[in-house]
C-alpha cells in the first residue's frame, strides 16, 4: 500500500463498496448492491475482492495457525492446553514427533509450561494441536506477554519485515503466536525488555504509515 | 484465561534482585498518580484515582441509621469494594471473592483505626439515630496496586464530601437542600503502604506482573506524626517474613512516607479546589 492511499476505517454496517463489480471477502457481507462491513477494522481492496482486517475482537482459531499455549492439564494420552479463547484445545501424544515415556508425560510438558504448536483442526468440540513442524515445542526461559491478537499481523510485518528488525536490533529470539502471546528470549534481560517495548510500541501505533522506520528509530533511541 | 507466565515471573524476580524494574522505576518509586474529585453527582463525595494504568472509583454516601449497641453515640463506617470483570480478565461476576473482601477490609481498617473520621460528631441522637458513612470502591482497571489506589481514593472522597441536610422535625434527610458542611474529620490523616516482597527484594507500587510474581505483601497504615504512629497492619498472602526483613519494610515506609504524603495531600487539595 502506498502512502497516497488512505487507510479507511469502518464500523459494522458501514457500506464498504457499491456495485456488482466488487466481491465480498473476509468479514464483509453483500446486501443487494452494497458490500457491508461486519467488523470494525481497516478496508483492504485487492482487485475485485474487498476484505476487512479487524482491529478488535478475540482470536479466531484457524487451521495452520502457529500459537503459544499453556498446559492446563495432563490426561493419559495428551495435554489439555489454554490458548486464550473459550474453546478447549488438546495436544495428543501421537502428534508429538519424539519418543515419550507415556507413564511420565509431565517430564516433557508439565502443567503451567508454555509451548508453541500448530492448530491441526478446529471442530465444534474443540481444537486439536500438533507439534509436527519446525521449531515447535516447549519454551524454556525468556518471558511471555500478551498483546491484542488483531495486532499480530502488524507486529510480524510484511513477510516478517517488522519482527526481523526487532530481532536484529535486540539480538533476541522472538516467537509471536497468532493468539497474541509473544515469547522473547535473549542473552540479557535488558534486551528482552527492549524487544518487548518495541513490540508494544508497534501495537500502539498500528495505523501509522512507514512504521518500520519508526520502530528502527525507536529501538536505537531506547538503546541510547 | 492465561495467567502471567511463570517464565515472566522468573525474569521479573531476577531483575528485581538486581534492584531494577521492567518499567525503569526505582524499587520505591510510584507511577504517576492522578486524582479527580466529584465524579458522581448523586454521591456525597467521590473520587477517581489513577496510578499508572490502574484506575478506581470511590464514592461516599451518607445515611441516617441506627447505631450499633456497643457504640450508641458514635457514627458508623462501612467500606465495600467491588472488583469488576472489566478491570481484568481474571475477575468474574458474582459474590465478592477474597481480593474484593480483603480490599474493603484493608481500606476500612486503615481509616477506622486512625480515627480520621470524628465519629462522636456524627451522632444525631444517642442510641437512636446516627450518621452512617458508606464508602464504595469500584475498580475500573487493574494494572496492579489496587490497594493503594483505593485507599487514596477513599481519602479524597471523604475529604471532598459534603454532608446532606438532616431535617430534625421530619426526622429524615432533606435531599432538596444542598449540603455545605464537610464530614467531621480529625487531623489524623492516615496513609496505607503496601510493601511487596519477591524473593529477598521489597518494593512499592507493583505493576500487575510484579504483583503476580511477588510472594506477598505487608499492609501498614500509619499516621504521619513525630514519631510515626502505626494504626493498622496486615500481612497478606502465604509468605513468611524474617524479623530483619520486617524491620527493613518498616524502614522503607519511614523513609518514603514524608514525600509521599505531601504529594498525595497536595493532589487531593488541588482536585477539591478544581471542583469548586
Amino acid at each position: 500500500m502506498t502512502d497516497k492511499e488512505k487507510r479507511e476505517i469502518v464500523i459494522p454496517g458501514e457500506v464498504v463498496a457499491t456495485g456488482s463489480e466488487h466481491l465480498p471477502g473476509d468479514n464483509t457481507i453483500r446486501q443487494k448492491d452494497n458490500i457491508l462491513a461486519q467488523r470494525y477494522g481497516i478496508v483492504e481492496k485487492s482487485g475485485k475482492l474487498v476484505k476487512i482486517i479487524p482491529l478488535s475482537g478475540i482470536f479466531a482459531p484457524r487451521r495452520g495457525n502457529v500459537i503459544i499455549a499453556q498446559v492446563s492439564d495432563i490426561t493419559f494420552n495428551g495435554w489439555l492446553a489454554d490458548i486464550g479463547i473459550a474453546n478447549n484445545s488438546f495436544l495428543p501424544v501421537a502428534d508429538v514427533p519424539k519418543y515419550l515415556d507415556k507413564n511420565n508425560l509431565a517430564e516433557f510438558l508439565d502443567i503451567g509450561d508454555f509451548f508453541t504448536a500448530k492448530i491441526k483442526s478446529v471442530k465444534s468440540k474443540g481444537i486439536d494441536l500438533t507439534l509436527e513442524g519446525r521449531g515447535l515445542g516447549r519454551l524454556d526461559g525468556g518471558m511471555t506477554f500478551i498483546i491484542n491478537p488483531n495486532k499480530v499481523p502488524r507486529v510480524i510485518g510484511k513477510e516478517g519485515s517488522m519482527i526481523k528488525i526487532i530481532k536484529d536490533e535486540t539480538d533476541c529470539r522472538i516467537t509471536v503466536g497468532q493468539n497474541g502471546l509473544v515469547w522473547i528470549k535473549g542473552d540479557k534481560i535488558e534486551n528482552e525488555i527492549k524487544a518487548r517495548k518495541a513490540i508494544e510500541f508497534v501495537t500502539k501505533k498500528t495505523l501509522i504509515n512507514g512504521l518500520t522506520n519508526k520502530v528502527q528509530e525507536f529501538l536505537r533511541g531506547v538503546g541510547g | 484465561m492465561i495467567n502471567i507466565s511463570n517464565l515472566t515471573s522468573k525474569r521479573i524476580k531476577e531483575y528485581l534482585a538486581k534492584g531494577k524494574r521492567f518499567d525503569g522505576r526505582k524499587l520505591d518509586e510510584f507511577r504517576e498518580i492522578k486524582i479527580e474529585c466529584g465524579i458522581s453527582k448523586k454521591a456525597e463525595g467521590s473520587a477517581e484515582v489513577q496510578i499508572g494504568k490502574t484506575k478506581v472509583l470511590v464514592g461516599v454516601k451518607m445515611l441516617v441509621v441506627e447505631p450499633y449497641d456497643d457504640s450508641p453515640d458514635k457514627g458508623n463506617l462501612m467500606v465495600t469494594a467491588e472488583v469488576t470483570p472489566m478491570s481484568h480478565p481474571k475477575y468474574e461476576l458474582g459474590p465478592p471473592k477474597f481480593l474484593a473482601i480483603e480490599l474493603g477490609r484493608l481500606v476500612d481498617r486503615g481509616i477506622r483505626e486512625s480515627g480520621y473520621i470524628d465519629f462522636d460528631k456524627l451522632c444525631i441522637k444517642a442510641g437512636e439515630k446516627v450518621w452512617g458513612v458508606f464508602i464504595d470502591v469500584y475498580s475500573i482497571n487493574d494494572d496492579g496496586n489496587l490497594l493503594d489506589a483505593s485507599f487514596i481514593g477513599a481519602l479524597a472522597a471523604l475529604k471532598s464530601a459534603k454532608m446532606p441536610v438532616y431535617d430534625a422535625k421530619e426526622e429524615k434527610i432533606n435531599y432538596d437542600k444542598k449540603g455545605t458542611k464537610p464530614i467531621p474529620l480529625t487531623k489524623n490523616l492516615p496513609i496505607n503502604f503496601n510493601v511487596y516482597k519477591a524473593g529477598e527484594v521489597i518494593f512499592l507500587d507493583p505493576s500487575i506482573e510484579e504483583e503476580t510474581a511477588s510472594e506477598g505483601k505487608l499492609t501498614v497504615g500509619i499516621i504521619p506524626e513525630k514519631p510515626i504512629r502505626i494504626c493498622s497492619m496486615q500481612k497478606g498472602d502465604t509468605m513468611e517474613i524474617s524479623p530483619e526483613k520486617f524491620g527493613e519494610m518498616l524502614d522503607l515506609i519511614e523513609k518514603k512516607h514524608k514525600t509521599f504524603i505531601g504529594e498525595i495531600n497536595n493532589k487531593i487539595d488541588k482536585a477539591i479546589k478544581e471542583l469548586k
